[in-house]
This record gives C-alpha cells, structure tokens and sequence, in this order.
C-alpha cells in the first residue's frame, strides 16, 4: 500500500501528470475541431435523406386520441420533472425520464406549425404505409397524407390506385411548364423591364441636360412602345403558361381525415418515402442535393436552393481577388525593394500587420461611411444625376462589398508577399544586376518569379478570409434575397452597383432572421457544411500550391 | 544601381569587335532606364497610395467622430429696427415657425404681430379680442411645440389661442399663412370668480383635457376643461372642473404644470417650490431649491416632455429638477445636475422642441447654449449689450431671435450633436423617469421626446466579458496545447496536429455563431449538470489515464513512443465526455429536482438566459483557440535547443526544464499570444451577435447575455440616419474598437520582436 502510495507522489513529483494535461489540451482542440464539423457534416447531409414518415395515435392523458404523421427529426431524453414543468399533465408516477420527439407534421395550411413536440410514451401503434405520400410544395411547406384523386380542370382523372401514376405523369408537364415560366419571367420580361428602365433613366438625363426636344422625345416613345408591344405579346404567352400550369389540381387526405385540394402548379415533387427502396432514396438523394446547390430558395429562403448565394459569394470573392492582387503585391515591392528602410518603413511594417488583426466589422462601418457614402455619393451626383433621388452606387452593392473585403485582406497578401521577398537570396538580385539588368528587370524576371508562391499564398488565405467574412458585409451590400444575379443578359451585364446574396449571411439569416427556423435549421446546416468545405479546400490549396512551387524553385534558394 | 541613361559602354569591349553603341543598342537602353524609372515611379506611388488607404481607416472614422464632441456655434445677422416695432407695445412672448419664415410676437396690449423671421418686415397683425377695459398681466405657454398660450387678464380671466401656420404650395412657391385660432373659444374663460388680477398663469392640454392654472396673490386657483367633441354632429361639449388647492405661503413666481397633469410646481418664495399632485389634489412636498441664502430663483421653465424642470437662479446657475421614486415608492423632486452661466441672474430659458437641450438668457445679454442629459454647456456668448427683453427659438433649434434695445436680431445657432459628451458616454446618467443614475445604452425609441440614452459603457462592459469568458476557455487550453505540441509531440504526430488547428482557425465565425446560437445553446441548456460535470471529470479523467498508463506494464507502454500521448487521450476524453453528458440527466434529478435551469433562478435567483456568456464564452474560445495557439507554439518551439539541451545534462527532468527555463524564456512570446487572442475576442462580431441574446446589461453572470460593441454596430448601422448623433456614436464605437485592437497587437509585436532579437543573441 505505502509502496503505491509512494509511487503516486513520485509520479506527481516526475511532472508527468502535468505533460498529461498538456497533452489533454491538444486532444481536447481536436476533439473540438473534429467534433464540430462531424455535427455539422451529419446534420447538414442528413437533411436531403428521404427519412419515413411514421403514422401514430397520439394521445395526451385526458385527451382524445389523434392520428399524427410526420418524420422524426430529433429525439431526447428528458427528466420528467422539465416536462411537468413545461405544463404538460404527466404521470407523477414511473421511470425518471420519458423521451420527447420532433415531429416534422408539415400541413402547415392545416395545422399552423409545420413542427410538434410529441412525447414519445404517448404514441402508439406506430406504423409506415406505403401510400403516404410527401407532397414538396412552392408555398406552406411539405404535405404529408394520402393520394386520394387527380382532377383536371376540376374534372376527375384518376383516382385510387390509378391516382399515383397520373400524378407522377403530369408533375413532369408542369415541371416543364414552371421551366418556362422561369425563362419568360426571368430572362424576357427582365430585359424588357430593362430596357424601359434605360428609356425612363434616358429621358431624364435628357430633360436635366435642356436637350429634350420633339425630335428626342419621338424617338424614346417610340422605343417605348416598341418595349411595350413586345411586353403585351409575353404577357399574353405568360397568361397561357400560366392557365396551363394550374390546370392540374389533386386532393389529398390528411391523416386525421382532413381533405385538402392542391393545385399541381404548387407541387414541385410528390415521393413516398415508405415504399422507397434504398437505391431510390439515394437517387432521391442526389436530386435533392443538385436541387440545393443549383436551385434558387423558397419560401423565405427556407426551403429550395442556395445557387444565388453561392454565385454571389464566388462572384465578390473573385472582383474582390482581381483588386487585391495587384494592390498588395505592389504595396509589398515599394516596402521591401523601393522604400528606404529604416524606422518608419518598420512602423508601417507593423502597422500592417496589425490592420490584419482589426475587428472586421470595422472594415465594414468604415466602408458604409466612405465608400457607399462618400464615393458612391460623389459617383452617383457625378455620373448617374438621371436616377436622381434613387441611389445607384451611393447605396451597399456588390462592387462596396468587394473593395471593402479587398481592403480587409490587402494586409495578408501584403504581408504574406513581403515575406516571400525577403526570403530571395541576396546573391540572386546581385547577380542579375552585375549583369546589367535594371532593377525592374531584375525585380519582374528573377525575384517576382520566386516570390510568386509566397504571393500565391497571400492571395489564397486573402480569398479564404474573405470568403467567410460576414460582419462587414451586412453593412455594405448583401442582402437575404436578392431578386436577380449581378450577372445577366441586360446591359452592361455585370451589375456592379447591385446587392447581392451570400452563404454566410445566409446563414446567419435564415439561422436567426427566419419565421420558421426548426423548418430552416438543416438548410442551415447544408449551408455551413458547403462552406466550410469551400474555405477548407481554399486552405489546403493555398498550402499545396505554397509547397509546391516552393519545390519548384528548392534549386534556387542555394 | 546602373544608370543606363547616359552612359556608353567602355571601350574594353570594342576590342573584341563588338559594338555596343550602336544608336538601336543605345536607344534600346534609353529606353530600359526609361522602362526602370517608370517603374520605380510607379511602384513608389501605388504603393504610397495603398499605405495610405489603408491609414485612412483611421483618420476616416476620427473625422466621422469629431464633430461630435465639437461645441455650438452661433452666427449673428444683421440686427434690424423695423418701424412697426417702435409702435408695438413691449414684447411678452416670442416665437418662430419650423421654416424660420415667420416669427411671431405678442405685446402687452394684446397685440400678435406676425413678421418675416428674415427682414423682419410685418406681415399681419391680429388684435386678440380680449374683454373691454382688461390688460394681460401674465403669459404662459403649453409644451414645447405646441404652439399653444394662454393669457392672464386684469380681470381674472383666461384667453388661450394657438398661433397657426398654413403651408400651402402655390406655383410651386412655398408660401406660409399665419393665423391665430381660438380652440377654446373666442370668449375668455374664468379662473377666478372674485375677478382678480392672474400674476401667474400656466396651460396645459393632454389628451382633450386643458388644464388652467392661475394665481391671484396667494391663491392658487385650477381648472380643468374637458372637451369632447360628437363624432356624429362635430358638437363640442366642455366639461368644468375645479380643484381647490391649499394657499401658499409666499409670493408666488412662476407656475409649471407637469404634462401628463400629475404635478403641480410653484415656485415661490426665494427657492421654494411647492409640489402639488393633481390627481389626489394634496400637496407632495416643499423643496427648498437653492442652499445658498443669497441667490433666489429667478426664472423656471420644463424641458421637452414636460418632467424635468430647469430653476434658474439670481447669480447665473440653472439647475434641473425632477421627480424621482425613492426607495419606499414616494415620489420626491430631486436635484439632479446643475449648469453655471455667468454671475448675472437668468432671465429666460428657452427649452428645443426636438430635443433635450435648452438656450439660456441672462441679465446682462448673455446666451447659453446646453444640453441636459450630455449635461453640456455647448456656448455662452453675448447677444446683446444690457438685458435683452425676449428671445425666441425656432423648433429645428437653429435660428434665435432677440429683441433687444429696439431691434430685432436674429442668429443662426449651428448645434448638430449636442446629446454626446464624453461624461455621458462613459459615466452614469441620471435619466428622467428613473430612480437612480445609470448607464443605459437605449438608441432608439417608441415617442420622440425620450432622452437619448447612448452610454457605451454597457457595450464596453459586455465586450470585455465575452473576451474574459472566451478567454477563459481559451487561454489555458490554448497555451497548454502550444507548449506540448512545441515541446514533448513527436514530430509526426506534430505533422498532422498543425492542420488541424489551422482548419480551426480557417472556419468563418459565422459557423462558429450559428454553431453556437442553433445547437449548442440548447443543448447546453438542456445539459446543464453536465457540461459543469465536464469541467470537473476531464482532468481527473486525464490523470487517471496518464496514471493508469504509468503502470501498465512495460511492453505496452513501449509500444506508443513518447510523444503521442495526445492520440491516447483521445478516446478517454471522448468517453469522459460520453459518460459525463448522458449523466447529465441523473445528475439533474438527483440533484437539482429534475431541472437545473429552475433551481438556479428560483432557488439561487440567477436568471438564466438560453443564449448566455456561457456559450459565447465556448464558441469564442473556440474561434480564439487557434490565434493564440499558433503563437504561443512559435514562441515555445523557437527557444534555442541550447538552452534546453543544458537544462536536461544538468539532469533536470523535461518538466522541470519546461517550466524553470522554456517557458520562462517563451514567456513573452506566450503573453503576446494572449494578447492577440484578447485583439480577437473584443472584435469578434458574428459569434456574439448570434450566440447572445444582445442586450445591454452590465452584469457578470455567466448565464445571460450581453451586448458587445461590435455585435451593436452590426445590428444599428444599417437603421441609423448618416450624419446624426448615433451614427457618429457608433463610428466612436468602430474607432474605440479599432484603437483598443491596434494597441493590443502593437505591442504584442514590439514584445515578440524584442524576443526575436534575445533569441538571436542567444
């Protein structure tokens, strides 16, 4: 005993527990680290998973018997004494836990929520039919319930068991209707209203300047109603579309009985998950996931796709790459090679360093107050005088977003490229200018090549960074919808003075700005799972591509 | 450097048949050294300009933040001496409309007299239709903006009227019609019945009801008019009632009556004000005003909203009052701050109708401009020579008019941000309607007359708690884990640790936020007992481990090389974690009745907020990890193996030597990453705005929220108007951001950079 006793104190005495700790704190990083983004990948993958939808009697003690329906999205353990607590008429008798269960019940039109806590003691006779079908609707959410008939303009089609085939038939007509209907309302009407916009903004550039005589005035109208006759001809069309798209309508029975009639236009898929094999759930699977990554959102974006953000997120991170690059790599050569060092070259130095560890927000606050205001004022009152009192550039867009994130991240590519030229032997820059080169010469054919990982590098964490930056952005031009991408067929194209949607944003919106959250939180999850997977492959590549052409160029640094 | 320019080449080379001064070579390297300077010049400016931009964050935001702290400024225009004033009789009361076009006056014959505010040439003049043989004797107005006064007569009556201004847009001229309207009716009303002579009147309307108040002498004589009108017939009903009030014991001098007809205020006597509620008709209290025996009250009126009272005195202070509950509930008039003139008695004060500001008038011509809650005196400057006999101000606070010696004189008065004063910022504020000072950060609210309640002291304070908690986490974890992956990992395991972390310091905070706000904020709730259990069990956890692992037998020990005992600990703190979570819920009813969360506010009576420091702390802790980590690590792995290759063939062991030579030598290198950890915790936005609930309260619980300067920023920036006062407060919030984290990475850098230097020496 004392021997053991002994030997404790001596085990205390040789440190070891302290290296063991030490060691904790590593593991403990990692297990962090790892853990978060295994909750966030299951989450966020799960969600696309067609799960069952369990039917049940449900029945509150003192209370009648209900049948509910719904998928299971969360089930926990919870002491008795909460859920007494919370209200609910529990047995004080029994176990000192009784499981609580999410049920996704979609219906919203019927129920109000599309989500309900249910105790799980209290369901019973559990069940999955094969016929119960999940309606995916534009609008109110999933329908959960019984295929009961097909109508066409209000005249019964199918009905029973021929129901499903019928439906399955004309959900691809109007998947192909709404296709058109996108294109039409998207692309042609968005270049009509585009043009009658140039002619309105046109007319009155014209009208400030005193030149809008009769001459001028006839040619607008008439373009005008050029404009105009080509919008009556789509409407018509439209119209059409979409008489066609709501000809279809289905009635479905709800589980408690409830019989509800859904226009087929308001149906983007219907799928019975019960009767689903596993390779159909997959192939289900992968529809949903190119849904999400290429689709636009829904229903206050808690349903549908993320395209929009995505594009929004890719196209502010690449005009913000195009600014940077050539600003810190130029900043970085006047401070290393051109710059007379000595003290005031190392305050800067430092002070550049620093500016890459400012609060982001307030690279934001500063770029609301000069660049939406100062500069997109004086833009505005110098160029776009026509679209007077409406703000062109003087108001957060896509091009305030960028510059602002590209003066956030101008310290790391200075810094980082800084680093790189430091690194370049001197022999190297001696030994080209013994050789008559100029020092241009000598800086753009032997020491830009050699520090291009470095800058490579730079540029790499700078889009990283900027890529999951969301603070400064809500004040400098995204927004949680955005009706059209900065990039269209309307001149001139590329819309730099619009607002733009962003997966970061997206998430913190639709995570905490949503009217349904519990609907949106996978989607949520989704997100962030594609996020961080956009910044992790970016990191990784930046250290590939640093040791790669640090590899390349291994021969010179002897 | 080579100067190609001018040279040509020596003649060495001719020697050997080639010819390097050609004109195409020469002007070849013309046009290199061309080529270089361009260059050299455009490398030189665009990379000034790029310092300079990013210098100009700062200068920026100052400019943005100075004019706040600017005083006021007023400018005089021609003074003017119209001939219509020399016929008016002397002025009783003042005022300009909100265009400053028109300016209004009323004389002692019961004269209005409306005027150009610019020219001060007469527009009209309307004679009130007082009662034969009556003169006003005392005026009173309703609230600021009301446009509302009543006249006292000769003969106990009351006449009330409102002077009006129609804008109307004639050929698109804008063009302002004057007029005087009699709400009340044209025929005056009787305060007091025996017909004397009202020294004192006051008015007030609040929601259909007028409420009069007069003094004969001594006497105190109230009456409260109700007016309904028939929303069929438009007929108009008036109700009368009249409150008797106890006789007051000396002179009375001026009457104020509390908007929402509550109080009562006359101050009479030298400093004396008698408190009279209006709806027990009983007297409240009487207040001596003034301590010093010398001064006596000279001139009284309310601010915007009617509840704070400014008492100003024979020698130049004004002093604001106004009711506050004490302990027992009573409501008591309290002093609350004091403003300081000049040393001439105050004549006039004049409150602003948008804000809490008021301008000042004394004895010797004097104006004094200030605000109440900022508790600023923003100017004093003369604006006539002797007494002035009335001033006006508009209602945007921007024009002033004096008459005084005959003229008229009217000044612009440029006072954008008057409710911002470093006091008000950073120390407590007696608000009105509260019972104590306070630092309150409220920027907007539901009616315009609030006060403005911008103290950044509860942001301040909330930053600084999220960083401690962050820090809390972060800080040992962070730094335990440099110094053993610098200095007892193996090197591969080092390899595959190091991305790891730099994944961790990749992921955007608004994963980490959401993280946080959607999951980990309930779960936390729901787990309470045992996240603290956690706390608890992982070191014991580690060290029976290590324990266990010290006495298993030898062929096992050997099979793990040193080093990797990070990759051991894996699975035991996975399994302390697993067991102590599901314990949670047994620990929670054994211990704390099945539910935590109600036994720590009703038992303990900590409230508990889902989303609290708490989580904030673990989610920033989390985000702050990695900085300090990456830095620490560097410090820790860079100190000279010399220096440690000693320490061990002296015999230490490696703990010792860790901790009596490597981390006494890294230490500065370590307390800079705590330093740039803390740079990031303050400004971290993402993560407390979506983990905390985001309100301002200045309490160190662990489980509420808090409101962090940055997270405020986020949420207000895009709703406040450009240019106004909380625009600006939220740019000093940015700048007091930017100057905190720029100070603390400075000197983060110089600490690290001296550390370079004695490494090197070493």
């Amino acid at each position: 005993m004392s021997v053991k006793k002994n030997s404790v104190k001596a085990w205390f005495k040789s440190g070891s527990p302290w290296i063991w700790m030490n060691a904790g704190a590593v593991s403990i990083a990692v297990i962090m680290t790892l853990g978060l983004l295994a909750v966030i990948a299951t989450r966020g993958l799960g969600h696309f998973w067609p799960a069952d939808i369990i039917e049940a009697d449900y029945q509150v003690p003192g209370q009648e018997v209900r049948v509910m329906a719904g998928e299971v999205t969360q089930i926990e353990e919870i002491p008795r004494a909460r859920l007494a607590a919370s209200g609910l008429p529990v047995a004080a008798e029994g176990g000192e836990f009784m499981t609580r269960e999410l049920l996704k019940v979609g219906n919203r039109d019927l129920y109000g929520a599309d989500f309900s806590w249910v105790v799980g003691e209290w369901l019973s006779n559990p069940r999955t039919p094969e016929t119960l079908t999940a309606f995916e609707r534009r609008e109110w959410g999933n329908l959960y319930g019984y295929l009961l008939n097909v109508k066409e303009n209000g005249q019964l089609v199918a009905e029973g068991d021929a129901a499903w085939p019928a439906l399955q038939e004309r959900l691809e007509r109007v998947d192909e209707l709404h296709a058109q209907v996108v294109r039409l309302e998207k692309r042609d009407i968005g270049r009509i209203n585009a043009g009658l916009e140039r002619i309105r903004l046109q007319t009155r550039k014209l009208e400030l300047q005193g030149k809008l005589d009769a001459v001028a005035q006839a040619d607008l109208d008439a373009e005008r109603a050029r404009w105009d006759a080509e919008y009556k001809v789509l409407e018509t069309e439209l119209n059409g579309l979409y008489q066609a798209f709501n000809r279809d309508s289905i009635t479905v029975r709800s589980v408690d009985g409830r019989e509800v009639d859904v226009t087929l236009g308001k149906v983007v898929r219907a799928y019975r998950p019960n009767a689903m094999s596993t390779m159909g759930k997959l192939q289900f699977y992968g529809a949903k996931l190119w849904e999400f990554v290429s689709d636009e959102p829904r229903e206050a974006n808690t349903e549908g796709g993320i395209f929009p953000a995505i594009f929004g997120t890719v196209m502010m991170t690449l005009i913000m790459a195009v600014i940077v690059t050539p600003f810190g790599v130029i900043a970085a050569i006047y401070l290393r090679e051109y710059a007379k060092q000595g003290p005031l070259t190392r305050v800067i130095r430092i002070a550049v360093n620093n500016l890459a560890g400012v609060p982001a927000i307030v690279y934001g606050v500063f770029g609301l107050g000069f660049f939406v205001y100062v500069l997109g004022g004086s833009i505005d009152a110098l160029f776009f005088p026509e679209a007077a009192p409406a703000p062109t550039f003087g108001t957060p867009g896509l091009l305030w977003a960028s510059l602002t994130l590209a003066i956030l991240a101008v310290p790391v590519v200075i810094v980082a490229t800084e680093e790189g030229l430091a690194r370049i032997p001197r022999a190297l820059r001696e030994g080209s200018l013994a050789l008559g080169a100029t020092k241009i010469e000598t800086l753009w054919r032997v020491v830009l090549p050699m520090a291009s990982p470095a800058m490579m590098t730079g540029l790499i964490l700078a889009v990283a960074r900027a890529a999951g930056e969301v603070a400064p952005l809500m004040l400098v031009g995204v927004v949680k919808l955005a009706p059209s991408l900065p990039v269209d067929g309307n001149y001139p194209y590329l819309h730099l003075d619009q607002k733009i949607m962003h997966l970061g944003f997206h998430i913190y919106d639709v995570g905490f700005q949503s009217p349904n959250v519990e609907a949106a939180r996978p989607l949520v999850y989704a997100t962030a799972l594609l996020l961080v997977l956009v910044i992790a492959v970016l990191n990784l590549t930046a250290v590939y591509l640093r040791n790669r052409l640090r590899e390349k160029y291994k021969a010179l640094d002897h | 450097m080579n100067d190609l320019a001018s040279e040509t080449m020596t003649a060495s080379s001719k020697s050997l048949g080639l010819d390097f001064n050609t004109p195409a070579l020469q002007r070849k390297r013309r046009i290199r050294a061309f080529k270089d300077r361009l260059a050299r010049w455009c490398v030189s400016v665009g990379g000034m300009a790029v310092l300079g931009a990013i210098t100009l964050i700062f200068f920026y935001l100052a400019y943005i933040v100075f004019p706040m702290f600017q005083g006021a400024d007023l400018e005089a225009r021609e003074p003017v001496q119209p001939a219509w004033l020399a016929d008016a009789g002397a002025p009783l009361l003042m005022a300009v409309e909100e265009q400053n076009e028109v300016g209004m006056r009323l004389d002692a014959r019961g004269q209005v007299q409306f005027f150009n505010a610019q020219d001060m040439s007469l527009m009209s003049a309307v004679t009130l239709p007082l009662p034969a043989g009556t003169q006003i004797v005392s005026v009173g107005r309703d609230q600021p903006g009301s446009n509302r006064v009543a006249v006292g007569l000769s003969n106990g009556q009351v006449m009330v009227f409102e002077h009006r201004y129609a804008v109307t847009y004639p050929n698109d001229v804008r063009v302002i019609s004057p007029s005087l309207a009699y709400p009340f009716g044209e025929t005056p009303i009787t305060l007091d019945e025996q017909g004397a002579a009202l020294d004192h009147i006051a008015v007030s309307l609040n929601s259909g009801t007028l409420m009069l108040t007069g003094s004969t002498g001594r006497d105190l004589h109230v009456l409260s008019l109700g007016r309904e009108e028939n929303m069929m017939t438009g007929e108009v009903t008036l109700s009368e009632e009249r409150i008797a009030l106890a006789q007051i014991a000396e002179p009375i001098k001026e009457l104020l009556i509390d908007p929402r007809h509550q109080w009562l205020y006359v101050i009479n006597g030298r400093a004396t004000a008698d408190v009279f509620s209006l709806r027990t008709k009983e007297l409240n209290g009487r207040y001596k005003l003034l301590a010093d025996g010398g001064t006596e009250v000279t001139h009284a009126s309310t601010l915007l909203g009617g509840i704070s009272l400014m008492i100003g005195d024979s020698k130049g202070g004004i002093q604001q009052w106004f009711m506050v509950r004490d302990e027992d509930g009573k409501q008591l008039l309290k002093s609350i701050r004091s403003f300081q003139m000049g040393n001439s008695p105050i004549t006039q004060i004049l409150p602003e109708e948008r804000r809490k500001g008021f301008i000042a008038l004394d004895a010797s011509g004097q104006l004094g401009v200030f605000h109440s809650t900022a508790h600023r005196t923003l100017l004093v400057q003369s604006v006539s020579d002797g007494a002035a006999s009335q001033i006006a101000m508009s209602p945007r606070a921007d024009q002033i008019l004096v008459q005084a010696n005959g003229q008229l004189q009217g000044w612009t008065l440029d006072n954008p941000h008057p409710e911002v004063s470093w006091s008000s910022l950073w120390s407590k504020v007696w608000y009105e309607n509260y019972d104590q000072p306070d630092y309150i950060w409220q920027s907007t609210s539901a009616n315009t007359d609030a006060e403005p309640k911008l103290s950044l002291a509860p942001l301040a304070f909330g930053t600084l708690k999220a960083a401690f908690y962050a820090m809390l986490l972060a800080a040992p974890l962070a730094i335990a884990a440099a110094i053993y992956t610098a200095y007892f990992m193996a090197p591969a395991m080092r390899g595959k640790i190091k991305p790891v972390i730099e994944l961790m310091e990749a992921l955007p905070t608004v994963i980490l936020g959401f993280f946080a706000g959607l999951f980990l904020a309930p779960y936390v709730e729901g787990h309470l007992p045992g996240i603290f259990s956690l706390l608890i069990f992982t070191p014991v956890g580690i060290l029976l481990a290590g324990f266990a692992w010290s006495r298993l037998p030898e062929s096992i020990r050997l099979m793990v090389p040193d080093g990797w005992e990070a990759a051991l600990l894996i699975p035991v703190i996975l399994l302390v974690g697993f067991v102590s979570l599901s314990m949670s819920g047994h620990l929670e009813v054994w211990l704390f009745d099945g539910n935590m969360r109600a036994w720590l506010s009703n038992d303990l009576g900590i409230p508990f907020d889902q989303r609290n420091a708490l989580v904030v702390g673990l989610a920033m802790g989390f985000a702050v990890i990695p900085n300090i980590y990456s830095i620490a690590e560097d410090a820790v792995f860079s100190v000279p193996k010399s220096l440690t290759f000693g320490s061990l063939a002296l015999g230490a062991t490696p703990w010792q030597t860790l901790t009596r030579v490597v981390i006494l030598t890294a230490s500065p290198g370590i307390f800079s990453a705590v330093m740039i950890g803390m740079g990031r915790a303050v400004g971290e936005t993402m993560i407390v705005l979506m983990a905390t609930g985001n309100t301002a309260i200045m309490d160190m619980n662990i489980f509420e929220g808090l409101r962090t300067l940055a997270a405020n920023v986020a949420v207000e920036m895009p709703e406040s108007a450009v240019g106004g006062t909380h625009y600006r407060v939220l740019f000093l919030s940015a700048l007091v951001l930017l100057s905190f984290t720029f100070v603390m990475n400075t000197l983060a850098e110089l600490v690290r950079q001296r550390l370079r230097v004695k490494y090197a020496s070493l």
